[in-house]
């Protein structure tokens, strides 16, 4: 089985404070870490590796220091990389990095399953991964919670939706997205880690890759953002005091007095 | 890049710095240098208090050919087992706000057979017509098939912009009719406006866990697409009277989907479906177990609520993944969030505070939950729960 995985390099949010007094973020010193979304697509990758044979490719669109996550994935056990760094891809939207991690994905042959993590934490967009599906003319399923078993050209998963859960079977070669309930990511091995250290990763650039310059980057982005703001400070933030009778009495009073029971 | 520093008027004084929602920006020799982390998202140009940055128009993407082609509002309403899911509503009411100041209709797309009831609530609800895609096949979801269908539609009518709301369906499939129509998308959207001059839909969503909000356009390729999160926008009360068109329709070719619906399975005893529930009471570390959060059970159905966790609590097995509310879990607009025993790590605050009202109980005075809450409780749970539950069942009588 030949599968392959998008990922993404994301500042590491469980090291985000919040300056009490401004409301803002400290970003100083946040150190970049392999998107967590990613690493259950990694480890299910790995894992369908191991019982099928074949092999993990990782991919990723971002700037030369990128190259870090994929070290960490080989660490974890992927075969092979690819960087596409390229500062004509700056200021990429969804859709020019669908496309271009498109391009990347359609130089792997007899590709059977491209894996993503359901989204960033930085853009928490989710948008990538079906956008990746299109332009690689792929089915596509979202959401996925356990691959419950691969064969005869065709993969059964369940995926998560509101109301519990559906068992879909899909055609291979198909594009998924999966959760964190999906399994536990395990930790880069000693063997990879040596691995990782030797590995040399050569960036593909815009050139390399045959993009259209007006599909790629800013030029290639339909989105534009025109404002970034702090949110307005949220919470009324009103202590109810007194015993937990007359906690309660005043949180109903309130609650009622706004109509939200 | 299209963001420069004239090294002529910039004073190093880091205001940029600060502002920078990706921490791309250093100063270098007293002057402010943009790195490769930058997103062009313009933050900087607007920090500068000495008009030292600016961003290149040249840079920004090429116009579709005549955007003036498209015209119309349109909404995707979702159905599940033949029911328009509430968020259809809720974009009908914000997008009858949106066209009646556009000047232009408010349509609405609905996918399936046997939807007849369906459509005509849907123009009571605020939409001057309705597409109806009349095909069994359309009944049961799958992304190639709806991706298929809605880009079609959208090729051959053109509407100006395309709103969906953000649920399992719409987050799924929506990102691939924007891939294929070839326009812009804007996930999770909290809050929509119109710049009537340029017809252009203003779409707000948080970013970086909730911490910045960023307002995004898509000026040159239409139509304008977003998926806006259940619960934040308010639907119109349904007006019977309103009269309205059905354009029933079949897709172009006999629909075949690579992926096969085999079963459905819904958990038993908890309704998970947070994303759509008005009353959420949620638990953390705090409620100690599962027993703990049976006591939250009980809060909830004197709510008529659902019952939320944060990541500690799902990974210490008290409540199933469904359930989990923050950044790797669900992300949750109720109307009224408790939070119990939940201190509020920046993870949980990014799934829940949109919330339009939320109560703290927790007995760390200085929890961070606090900081978001509207009404905060400093006690214990295990007393101020029980507590609440006797008081809601005596108001009930």
């Amino acid at each position: 089985m030949n599968i392959a995985v998008c990922v993404k390099q994301v500042p590491d949010a469980s090291d985000v404070k919040i300056d009490k007094a401004t409301g803002t973020m400290v970003r100083d010193g946040v150190p970049s870490i392999l998107n967590p979304f990613d690493a259950y697509a990694v480890e299910e990758a790995i894992a369908l590796k191991e019982k099928h044979g074949g092999n993990v490719t990782a991919l990723t669109m971002g700037p030369p220091q990128a190259a870090e996550v994929l070290r960490h994935v080989v660490a974890m056990g992927v075969d092979d990389v690819m960087l596409l760094s390229d500062r004509a891809f700056a200021g990429a939207d969804t859709w020019a990095t669908s496309y271009t991690l498109g391009l990347g994905l359609k130089r792997l042959d007899n590709l059977d399953l491209v894996i993503c993590g359901k989204q960033a934490i930085d853009g928490d967009t989710a948008q990538v991964g079906p956008g990746v599906a299109v332009n690689l003319g792929l089915p596509f399923v979202a959401y996925v919670r356990k691959v419950i078993e691969v064969g005869g050209g065709k993969m059964k998963v369940e995926r998560l939706i509101e109301d519990g859960y559906e068992v879909v079977e899909v055609e291979l070669p198909a594009v998924i997205t999966v959760v964190k309930e999906i399994n536990s990511p395990r930790m880069p091995s000693l063997k990879g880690k040596m691995k990782a250290k030797k590995l040399e990763v050569a960036p593909l650039s815009a050139a390399d890759l045959g993009a259209i310059l007006e599909n790629i980057g800013l030029p290639g982005s339909p989105t534009k953002v025109v404002k970034v703001f702090s949110p307005p400070p949220k919470g009324k933030r009103e202590t109810l005091v007194g015993t937990p009778d007359e906690q309660v009495s005043a949180l109903v009073d309130r609650l009622a007095g706004i109509k939200v029971i | 890049m299209g963001i420069i520093v004239k090294v002529d008027l910039c004073t190093g004084c880091e205001s940029c710095v600060n502002e920078c929602p990706f921490g791309a920006i250093e100063i270098k020799d007293d002057v402010a240098v943009i790195g490769d982390k930058c997103n062009l998202c313009g933050a900087c140009v607007e920090a500068c208090p000495v008009y030292a940055i600016e961003m290149t128009e040249e840079q920004a993407g090429a116009p579709a050919a005549d955007l003036s082609a498209y015209q119309g509002l349109w909404i995707f309403a979702e159905q599940r087992v033949g029911k328009v899911a509430p968020v259809a509503y809720e974009l009908l009411g914000e997008g009858r706000r949106l066209a009646d100041a556009l000047g232009t209709e408010l349509s609405a797309v609905l996918m399936g057979a046997g939807l007849d009831a369906e459509a005509k609530a849907l123009i009571e609800g605020g939409a001057d017509r309705v597409y109806l895609v009349d095909d069994a096949s359309l009944n049961e979801f799958h992304e190639d098939t709806y991706a298929s269908v809605l880009s079609d539609l959208i090729e051959e009518y053109k509407p100006e912009i395309v709103l969906a709301g953000a649920t399992s369906i719409g987050r799924a499939y929506i990102p691939m009719v924007a891939t294929k129509v070839r326009t812009g998308l804007t996930a999770d959207c909290t809050m929509l406006g119109v710049d009537l001059e340029k017809r252009m839909l203003l779409q707000t969503r948080p970013a970086f866990g909730g911490n910045i909000m960023a307002t995004i356009v898509c000026p040159g390729h239409r139509p304008q697409m977003a998926t806006i999160r259940p619960g934040v926008l308010k639907r119109a009360a349904a007006d019977p009277a309103r009269k309205g068109e059905v354009v029933k329709s079949v897709p172009r070719a006999r629909l075949v989907s690579k992926s096969k619906l085999l079963e459905v399975i819904e958990e038993a005893g908890h309704s998970i479906n947070i994303s759509e529930a008005e009353v959420i009471v949620a638990g953390g570390r705090g409620m100690g177990g599962e027993k703990g959060f049976a006591l939250l059970k009980d809060l909830a159905d004197a709510l008529g609520g659902v019952v939320g966790a944060t990541r500690a609590a799902v990974d210490s097995g008290w409540m199933p993944y469904p359930h989990q509310i923050g950044q790797t879990g669900r992300t949750v607009s109720p109307k009224l969030y408790i939070a119990c025993g939940i201190s509020g790590a920046i993870q949980h605050l990014a799934g829940m505070q949109s919330s339009d009202v939320i109560v703290a109980i927790n007995k760390d005075p200085n929890a961070t939950i606090f900081n978001v809450a509207d009404y905060g409780i400093v006690g214990d749970v295990f007393e101020v729960v029980p507590a609440l539950i006797k008081k809601l069942r005596e108001s009930r009588g």
